[in-house]
């Protein structure tokens, strides 16, 4: 597991708390403008993402995580449960997403909004970090500027840095 | 704009994850009876955040923080903890639960 932990340079990225829990229960947010650009980016390319994997039997490599096994020792049930829960796992993902999407420019979420927050932005997460193939422990790696898969990197750590926030105000 | 996501993949550029491979403690009983209880087992993985996977117990077993923690600890030292048990149904359902969120869970019979 990641322990989050963050590196200088990371922290120079962010900035003071922008996530505060309401006395109605409900979280106050602020997200930057470039922000939001980039998470609507995001967002939409891991539905095309998903979409187009869809009706594949199989999973894009990259979405892997998204549909992990149930069954480690039964194959006669693990294909019921991949026939009947792949549809539903998606169907339930593309909700997420399509919360997200409609309330990115909130300045208030309820807790089921903020939930369908966290559990889109670790799909993004575990599709990136996927790609990245990301090991155990690693510091957050920048990588040189002509590396293709620096501005995946740091967008990875970013969303590291954003499901952190977002846990910590959940469980408050 | 960029392309942030990868739209193909490359298969080469990373290996299909393993199912882990159960050693001869780990096998379940090969009973057939439907009766006997499933267990469902988080796995340790490189990309969920402590936190996130704390948060997840806790949100989907309602089990305390202190519970939910030292599960998580238990994922992340000794690679895989035991989070519920049930009838197979229930069983998949909590792995189903699990799968919504990113985690990495699977079910056995008790052994």
């Amino acid at each position: 597991m990641a322990c989050g932990q963050l590196c200088r340079k990371t922290r120079e990225m962010l900035f003071d708390r922008r996530f505060r829990v309401k006395r109605n229960g409900n979280v106050e947010i602020k997200i930057a403008e470039d922000e939001l650009l980039l998470l609507a980016n995001l967002i939409e390319q891991l539905r095309e993402l998903i979409l187009s994997t869809a009706s594949e039997g199989e999973v894009d490599p990259s979405l892997k995580r998204l549909y992990p096994a149930a069954y480690v020792d039964d194959a006669r049930h693990e294909v019921q449960y991949q026939r009947l829960m792949r549809d539903q796992l998606l169907e339930r993902r593309l909700s997420h997403l399509d919360v997200i999407e409609t309330t990115l420019n909130d300045h208030e979420l309820d807790q089921e909004t903020l939930n369908c927050w966290i559990m889109s932005i670790n799909d993004l997460r575990l599709v990136l970090g996927t790609h990245l193939d990301v090991s155990e422990e690693e510091e957050p790696n920048f990588l040189e500027d002509d590396d293709p898969q620096q501005h995946q990197s740091a967008i990875y750590h970013y969303l590291s840095h954003l499901l952190g926030e977002l846990v910590e105000v959940a469980d408050k | 704009m960029l392309t942030l996501l990868p739209k193909t993949m490359n298969h080469s550029e990373t290996e299909v994850e393993k199912v882990p491979v159960l050693t001869e403690d780990d096998d379940p009983t090969t009973s057939t009876d439907e009766d006997v209880p499933w267990i469902v087992l988080v796995w340790n993985d490189p990309i969920n955040l402590m936190s996130y996977v704390t948060h997840v117990l806790q949100k989907l077993f309602g089990y305390s923080t202190e519970k939910a923690t030292q599960l998580m600890l238990d994922v992340h030292n000794k690679g895989r903890a035991v989070v519920s048990n049930g009838t197979r149904e229930k069983a998949e359902l909590d792995v189903f639960r699990l799968h919504e969120y990113g985690l990495w869970a699977t079910m056995q019979k008790d052994s």
